[in-house]
């Protein structure tokens, strides 16, 4: 199927040669032909740019058979044409293609009479086919289409109906407009809805965008607000609200409009209200919505786009080429021309010459044409649609590699651009992002500081040390039981109720260690943080008796509890559980009041305001100290109603337990665990669980998701345990779900999220209802995001910021007043800021998160101003910005976090091999210069023995002077040849200077000598920037490789662009040529892939450029003989199916399937990639001397015949007959001098081609009697073939005709062997041999390494030390006899 | 359960139309086949070319090039060729006077008599040739100046040729039968050869003039429109060629199995030479018995009807005497070049054996040189 697929796709390419025509983009085709009339119909409903929808059995029934007419129903035609339009569109469509306008032209040329070559029917063959055979693809694609189309038009969904009064089911097709859509959970949302009913209490629905964008975590879509007000179930009927809103758009992320409501008042509609085309339906009951576009017109249908095309390097190299050709055909054919005057202006009467009053000059121009239609073989058309056929099947063989697929996703690589397969063997230069690509981009908490302390966490440390090798082991259950969430079955589509789902999973596949359940970011490694102890140790007082203790830890705590509410609020996170339907934990909150924590709430509350108000009163303006309280004690009240009752519950347990020393408490929580849970696998997951209070939980069969268990379950027992026992967090970004997972270790825990609510637990203290005031969401010029909530201790409105350090630290306040407190919050900044360089230095992503209170009077301030930048309309994001930065000011530093990003695995592996093969690795990042460096030391990139060149600098003077200094630097590094490896850093300020100044030279001279590059802090625009610079300045070939949306635009600007679908979403694979889920792909991508899709691909070019003009040349010497007349000496028929049968199929396997080196071979060699690197298969002096070997294996196919029958009786087609058949033998012969592999495919197409030739023209020569009237094939050949000097002259003219290549190869393969071969040589030993080999060239290599400095010298590949490496290797067997 | 997943985004960016491959119950895998196909593990032979592979071949191409060389170069030698130019271009030359007047509508045939001696006697069957030069046959738009379907015997296409034989297609507004350049342009010399005894008397050779043309092209190809009995009643209504004497169907008035379309000397001018210089087979002189030979060694008189004009063209005329082998007829090219190839092929052998020594030896070598 999906073979079939991409093939379809290729050949739309082929035949459009704007891809905008493809059938893709006819929904706005279709759209723009209906519009004008639906303009004029509802011409006063569509004002302007507006859609107006009204509910079609509601109301306003009249006006919407006015509006209904503008809009599209729902059933959708992805086919391009139907049985009546298949022939005359599809001529058109192919007639757009160049290489099909050639054929038209050359049988046009046929057509007029004094130029005619052949018959008219023979010259329109090639066409005929080829027009043929995309025809049949094209209708076989479109059938394709046409059944999915219906498969998916059939589809039921519950609309309802005016009639029935009631919800009925009807087919997708049928929807329309304005239908009111009642759907249930896990169903696919037909068309683009506006959500106006959840079954949802706060009117929220979650629905996952995977088969829009990938992204499997949940988003959230909310009623239009005054809707839920009204409350209780929607009524259709009476549904009078006229929607307004943007005609339909293909913009994802954007909806705007309003709904004006009976009374006339407006709602404003956006995003968060639509509930978009193919989409699920998860976590809600049901949900109900009006559909607003509809079928071609939702943004799902209208944000389809085909596959990208490029052209790749070898094909711009072939254009030139084929331009040779063309002035190649034009030197032949002028040389006929003239010839043919002068001929003829020698010749008066001759009973040859059929007398027409043509002048010779005009006849020589006439002749011109006639040329050219005879000679049309040597423009090598075929070639183009050879190579896209070649192509194809390179990309088969891609996808279908083992070595890409990935159990866990179960996907294997993704070839999204089908042209540029060679491009991937020519790379020079690699651009990687960092995280994501060369990590895991799977955030683990590492450690953190907090008050200025740091907790180390090296327990934390110990478990992600083990992390990999315990997963091979136990990775089984794990995953499964992580997988078991709702991930699992919304990724696949199933039903609610199935929840036995992850037995099944598990079974299906084999257990896969590093990315159990990937879209959720929380993989059991995020998961289960072991707290540190020292923390817990503090965080307990909280417990205790926070009021014994002396103020400075009590303030320490203050800090560490608002710490962890940060970590649990300050954020988007879903929560969601497994079992199906779950909202958020609000209805529990009712019941949770008989958990009692072991102090009382008052307590910690007034720990809280005393240190809140200390700090404020000195901190802040006097006034402060009235407002707050007023706040507080409403928040008191509630807080008291939601938590006192606690108290009765075994309030012993929790203190004693959490008394205990950690390290006693993590064996005994052990022995707890193994005995109550009983399952051996999960033994080394309960190690890592053994968490403090992990002896609370006795009878837990879960040993995994206990963090939240232990909490969750100690509170809120049996009652709801089903419901709680497992909370899913669902982020959009894996630090936020590390961050949350790390609170949760430490018990708090979020447990819940509405629109306006959190419910957080805390230890000790219970759940707590946060309300949630405003989310300042995360963006990359603010780089932080802030919760502004309503304290749930102190009632304060407080503020809490997460983000980049330098920007925290930035706005955390710089404190003038030397009081106390701000001494204390100066030296808590001196210290967290020497904790982040720490944490830098060890590759840790850092965080900071900051903490503000609000006046009440501030925050109203601050309200009416966000309020307005909410509802204005134009510069909205600026004032949006403004706010938030307004808001985020004057911040206190509460702490800040380590977050580790693992490297992925084999990452160093396949970095060494790159460098190895000759490839620059630029990691460009946006993280700051100590995080990029470790990792680049972590991934190989950088070694220890490499000199670092720093380049950071001001202002552009100073850059000037710094570059200088550095290239002196180098230069002076090359004179004295120091065995080091240079690294440029570079920050994205320096960057931007260069980008912008004159610098760019001196930049890429510093990068030329330097093996490799990190960009630090760049921005997704400088990223791209670079690569282009690079790329264009120095005209090398570029791969990018990322996996976010950051990435996409580097992803598109490189000549080759991989995606990893990783954690990010799939923007960076929806814009790449290559997608793939793991960085050590990259390997055998390039290495083996992209070597072999270039040797391939560059062999069998040349051999098409041979073919042509060897086959060419045999019809333009005989010119020479027939007075330039523009004979020929085979049938026509002949002529034609000698290219595009005969020849046709041996070229095409021969670029599939050749292999020059095995797999093996080229990824532990990866020298071998420097051939193509180079472009060394395929060069301009490989095109000539190609072209002058099939000069004069033409010379030999023509004059040998000739020489033999000259003089003779021989007639023009047995004169033609030994000239074909030893051009093909030739012809085929060359081939396989020139394969590297035969297969028995290679021998039966072979054989077959050769077959087909003799039976074609054996059988055409008895049976044409008059078939091919000017010429005469009857008898020919039977005739031929019964004689011994047909064998004679065919035998001598094979070989001697194949003699030099063959004398060349030996000879060169002998003197000089080419690296390649001596690699393809080692592939015929045995295996032990061959690893001793093996052992000994690297070992060689290394040496070699060692001594020469050839890394500063990239340029000059080490070709010739592996031949000797390899001639080394040899002496132990001999030369290899094939 | 859905039927189906609904997916918007299949691999290639394809359509949302199209669901998934979700479909329900049966979940499956994307991983590739483990075939020795599709991960390109198929057993192959990699034929590497170096000296010492490459060598074997050579002595071999050589050892048996060199032999078939010699025996067609002998067998070359052993057929025995006689050639005379008749063109009259020379004062001396007998058929001068022929030469110099021409034209093609010439009613007084103009006869010349051309004497020679053969050195050598020819033993087996002799063939007659015609030959010409600077004839191009091959000329596109000559090769094409033919109705096939008229010379298969086609009545419509006798009345009505096709329009390939412009100009040559219709006379006084007839039809020519047949049409075209080619059959317009039939060579018509008539040569006949007569033996002279050492005694003087001069003694005809028989001349066959049967089973000089294809055999296909005899029985198949060409064909007279309907029955041979009467071809006068069948031509009625068309023209001969502008060129010609006689009409078609009196080409040979001794055989009247001979005449038409089928006529064996016009069959083989049909089949149009593949290069400027040919010969065409004339007639064929059998061998009587074992006893004497065909053509004993002596003087012989060619007697030419010179009809044929070739100086417009600068061509000239010959008549060829030859015998025949398995192999053809006289062409000492092929054996010498087979030779050539052999001797050439041997000689690299031994040179890529040096090499082979060489090279060879320095891989084969324990100590490896740097």
């Amino acid at each position: 199927m999906e073979q079939i697929h991409w093939v379809r796709h290729r050949w739309q390419q082929l035949v459009s040669a704007d891809s905008g025509r493809g059938w893709y983009s006819s929904p706005e085709a279709v759209r723009t032909k209906s519009s004008p009339e639906a303009h004029m119909l509802t011409h006063d409903r569509f004002t302007g740019k507006r859609r107006v929808v009204v509910a079609r059995h509601g109301p306003l029934q009249s006006e919407y058979k006015i509006i209904s007419k503008g809009c599209k129903g729902n059933g959708i035609r992805t086919t391009k044409y139907n049985l009546l339009s298949f022939i005359p569109m599809n001529l058109f469509q192919q007639f757009h293609r160049a290489a099909n306008l050639y054929f038209l032209f050359l049988v046009m040329l046929n057509w007029i009479p004094v130029v005619e070559a052949f018959q008219k029917e023979i010259t329109m063959i090639p066409l005929v086919v080829v027009l043929l055979v995309i025809a049949f693809k094209d209708a076989l694609e479109d059938y394709r289409r046409y059944r999915f189309d219906k498969m998916v038009n059939n589809n039921i969904v519950s609309v309802y109906s005016g009639r029935k009064q009631a919800y009925v089911d009807q087919r997708w097709r049928d929807v329309r407009v304005g239908d009111f859509v009642h759907l249930s959970c896990n169903e696919i949302i037909p068309a683009d809805m506006l959500l106006l009913y959840s079954s949802d209490p706060h009117g929220v629905c979650y629905i996952e965008t995977a088969n829009l964008d990938g992204e499997t975590n949940l988003k959230q879509r909310q009623v239009v607000r005054e809707l839920l007000q009204q409350g209780s179930e929607l009524a259709p009927e009476s549904f009078n609200s006229r929607i307004e809103c943007e005609i339909p758009n293909n913009n994802l992320g954007r909806f705007r409009g309003y709904m004006e409501l009976p009374n006339k008042a407006r709602v404003g509609l956006h995003n968060s209200n639509l509930l978009l085309r193919s989409c699920t339906i998860r976590n809600t009951e049901t949900v109900v919505g009006i559909v607003v576009y509809a079928g071609h017109e939702t943004k799902a249908m209208m944000n389809n786009s085909g596959p990208r095309y490029k052209r790749s390097k070898l094909e711009r190299r072939l254009n030139v080429d084929v331009m040779w050709c063309v002035l190649l055909l034009i030197v032949m054919c002028v040389t006929g021309a003239v010839g043919h005057g002068l001929w003829l202006q020698n010749l008066k009467d001759s009973p040859y010459l059929i007398p027409d009053h043509t002048s010779p000059a005009l006849a020589g121009f006439y002749l011109f044409w006639t040329l050219i239609i005879v000679l049309q073989v040597l423009i090598p058309i075929s070639l183009y649609v050879s190579i896209e056929i070649v192509k194809l099947g390179q990309v088969f063989f891609i996808q279908n590699d083992m070595d890409f697929y990935n159990d866990h996703l179960d996907s294997r690589i993704q070839c999204r651009a089908l042209n540029i397969t060679e491009d991937l063997g020519q790379v020079q230069y690699v651009f990687s992002d960092k995280t994501g690509t060369l990590t895991e981009n799977k955030m683990v908490f590492r450690r953190c500081t907090i008050f200025g302390v740091e907790y180390p966490h090296e327990e934390n440390a110990k478990r992600l040390e083990l992390y990999e090798p315990e997963e091979d082991e136990v990775g089984h259950l794990l995953t499964l039981k992580s997988c078991s969430s709702a991930k699992s079955l919304s990724r696949r589509s199933l039903s609610c109720k199935v929840t036995g789902h992850a037995e099944e999973d598990g079974t299906d596949q084999p257990p896969s260690p590093t990315i159990p359940c990937h879209s959720a970011f929380s993989s059991r490694m995020a998961k289960d943080v072991i707290p540190d102890p020292l923390l817990v140790q503090k965080l307990n007082c909280l417990s205790v008796s926070p009021l014994r203790e002396s103020s400075s830890p009590s303030q320490e705590l203050t800090y560490i509890v608002d710490f962890f509410l940060a970590l649990a609020i300050c954020n988007t996170v879903v929560v969601s559980s497994p079992t199906q339907p779950r909202h958020i934990g609000f209805y529990s909150q009712v019941r949770v009041p008989e958990i009692s924590p072991l102090t009382s709430l008052e307590d910690i509350k007034l720990m809280f305001q005393r240190f809140g108000r200390s700090r404020f009163s000195t901190a802040s303006s006097p006034q402060a100290s009235g407002s707050p309280r007023g706040l507080a004690s409403r928040l008191f009240a509630r807080g008291k109603a939601g938590s006192t009752p606690r108290e009765d519950s075994n309030p012993d347990q929790e203190p004693d337990l959490l008394g205990h020393k950690p390290g006693v408490d993590r064996a005994s929580g052990e022995e707890v665990e193994e005995e109550g849970d009983g399952n051996t696998e999960n033994k080394e997951g309960e190690q890592e669980l053994s968490m403090v209070y992990n002896n609370l939980l006795v009878n837990r069969g879960e040993g995994r998701d206990s963090v939240e268990g232990s909490t969750g379950g100690h509170n809120q027992p049996k009652e709801h345990g089903v419901e709680d026992n497992t909370v899913v967090y669902e982020a959009e970004s894996p630090d936020e779900a590390a961050l949350v997972h790390a609170a949760r270790a430490y018990r708090c825990t979020l447990q819940g999220r509405s629109l306006e609510r959190l419910l957080v637990e805390l230890p000790g203290v219970g759940s707590l209802d946060v309300h949630l005031l405003h989310i300042l969401p995360f963006d990359s010029t603010r780089k932080r995001m802030s919760v502004v909530v309503q304290h749930p201790l102190t009632g304060q409105v407080v503020v809490y910021t997460k983000g980049a350090d330098s920007v925290i630290m930035d706005l955390a306040e710089l404190t003038t007043d030397a009081e106390q407190a701000d001494s204390r919050q100066g030296h808590i900044r001196d210290q967290t800021q020497k904790h982040l360089d720490s944490y830098a230095r060890e590759g840790l992503r850092t965080l900071c998160i900051a903490k503000r209170v609000l006046e009440e009077e501030e925050y109203d301030n601050w309200l009416k101003l966000q309020r307005f930048a909410e509802t204005s309309i134009e510069n909205r994001e600026e004032l949006l910005l403004e706010s938030a930065q307004r808001l985020e000011c004057k911040l206190t530093l509460l702490g800040a976090t380590g977050i580790v990003d693992r490297l992925q695995e084999e990452v160093p592996e396949t970095i060494e091999a790159l460098q190895k093969a000759g490839v620059r690795i630029w990691v460009l990042t946006g993280d700051k210069q100590e995080t990029a460096i470790n990792i680049a030391c972590a991934c190989k990139l950088l070694r220890p023995s490499d000199q670092l060149l720093i380049a950071n600098c001001g202002s552009k003077e100073a850059c000037e002077a710094l570059f200088q200094e550095l290239l002196a630097e180098v230069e002076h590094n090359q004179l004295t040849s120091e065995a080091t490896g240079l690294t440029l850093v570079i920050n994205g300020y320096t960057l931007d200077l260069v980008l912008q100044g004159k610098l760019k030279e001196e930049f890429l001279e510093l990068s030329r000598h330097c093996k490799a590059v990190i960009c630090c802090r760049s921005t997704p625009l400088q990223k791209s920037q670079v690569v282009q610079l690079v790329r264009d300045q120095l005209g090398v070939m570029t791969l990018a490789i990322g996996d976010g949306a950051n990435d996409v635009s580097m992803i598109q600007v490189a000549d080759v662009g991989v995606g990893i679908s990783g954690q990010e979403g799939m923007q960076a694979v929806m814009s790449s040529d290559f997608a793939i889920s793991r960085f050590k792909h990259l390997r055998k991508l390039m290495l083996v892939h992209g070597h072999w899709c270039y040797t391939r691909l560059a062999n069998m070019v040349l051999y098409f450029f041979y073919k042509n003009v060897m086959y060419v040349n045999l019809l333009f010497y005989y010119q020479f003989f027939c007075g330039f007349s523009g004979s020929v000496m085979t049938n026509s028929w002949v002529l034609i199916f000698f290219n595009l049968l005969f020849t046709s199929a041996p070229p095409l396997l021969y670029g599939i399937l050749d292999r020059d080196v095995t797999a093996s071979t080229l990824i532990k060699l990866p020298q071998l990639y420097k051939l193509g690197n180079n472009s060394m298969a395929y060069q301009s002096s490989t095109f000539w001397l190609t072209i002058l070997d099939a000069f004069y294996q033409s010379l030999v196919c023509f004059f040998v015949p000739y020489f033999a029958y000259a003089g003779s009786d021989v007639d023009i087609l047995s004169f033609g007959s030994p000239i074909n058949a030893s051009a093909l033998l030739i012809i085929l012969l060359h081939q396989v001098l020139e394969s590297h592999t035969l297969t028995w495919l290679h021998g039966l197409v072979l054989l077959g081609s050769g077959l087909f030739y003799f039976g074609f023209t054996l059988v055409f020569s008895c049976l044409c009697v008059t078939c091919s009237p000017p010429t005469n094939p009857l008898g020919v050949e039977t005739l031929q073939m019964s004689q011994p000097l047909f064998y004679a002259v065919c035998t001598l003219t094979t070989v001697l005709a194949l003699l030099p290549r063959m004398l060349f190869h030996a000879l060169h393969n002998t003197i000089s062997p080419p690296t390649a071969l001596a690699a393809a040589q080692m592939d015929k030993l045995n295996p032990e041999e061959y690893w001793k080999r093996m052992q000994r060239w690297n070992h060689t290599q290394a040496e070699a390494r060692s001594l020469h400095v050839d890394d500063l010298v990239l340029q000059n590949p080490d070709a010739e030390l592996i031949t000797q490496d390899l001639q080394e290797c040899n002496t132990n067997t001999g030369p290899v006899v094939s | 359960m859905m039927a189906s997943s609904y997916n918007a985004k299949e691999e290639d960016g394809h359509h949302s139309g199209a669901p998934g491959h979700g479909v329900a119950g049966t979940v499956k895998s994307k991983k590739p086949d483990n075939t020795a196909f599709k991960q390109q593990r198929l057993p192959a032979w990699q034929p590497i070319l170096t000296a010492g592979t490459v060598l074997p071949a050579f002595f071999v191409i050589g050892l048996i090039f060199i032999p078939i060389g010699i025996g067609l170069f002998v067998t070359s030698n052993n057929i025995k060729e006689f050639e005379i130019d008749y063109t009259g271009l020379d004062m001396s030359s007998p058929c001068y006077n022929c030469s110099q007047s021409f034209s093609w509508n010439n009613t007084k045939p103009c006869t010349c008599s051309v004497h020679f001696n053969l050195d050598q006697p020819f033993e087996s069957n002799v063939f007659m040739y015609y030959g010409l030069s600077n004839f191009y046959q091959n000329h596109r738009r000559y090769v094409k100046s033919r109705d096939d379907s008229q010379l298969n015997g086609n009545k419509k296409s006798l009345q009505d040729p096709s329009k390939e034989c412009e100009p040559y297609r219709t006379s006084d507004s007839k039809p020519i039968a047949p049409c075209g350049a080619i059959a317009n342009s039939l060579f018509n010399d008539t040569l006949d050869l007569f033996y002279i005894d050492p005694n003087g008397t001069k003694t005809p050779i028989p001349l066959v003039k049967k089973g000089i043309a294809w055999w296909t092209d005899k029985h198949v190809k060409f064909r007279n429109p309907g029955v041979n009995d009467n071809l006068t009643a069948v031509f009625q209504g068309t023209n001969k060629p502008v060129n010609w004497r006689k009409p078609v169907y009196e080409l040979d008035p001794e055989d009247h199995e001979n005449n038409g379309f089928i006529n064996e000397d016009f069959i083989v001018w049909m089949r149009t030479a593949a290069l400027p210089t040919f010969r065409k087979l004339y007639r064929i002189i059998q061998k009587k018995n074992n006893m004497t030979p065909t053509l004993p060694r002596g003087e012989y008189i060619m007697e030419v009807t010179y009809n044929y004009p070739v100086r417009s063209f600068e061509g000239r005329k010959r008549m060829i005497l030859s015998t025949i082998s398995w192999m053809g007829g006289k062409n000492p090219f092929l054996g010498i070049a087979y030779i050539t190839v052999g001797s050439v092929c041997f000689f690299l052998g031994v040179v890529l054996l040096i090499i082979h020594h060489k090279y060879g030896n320095r891989n084969n070598s324990p100590d490896i040189p740097n």
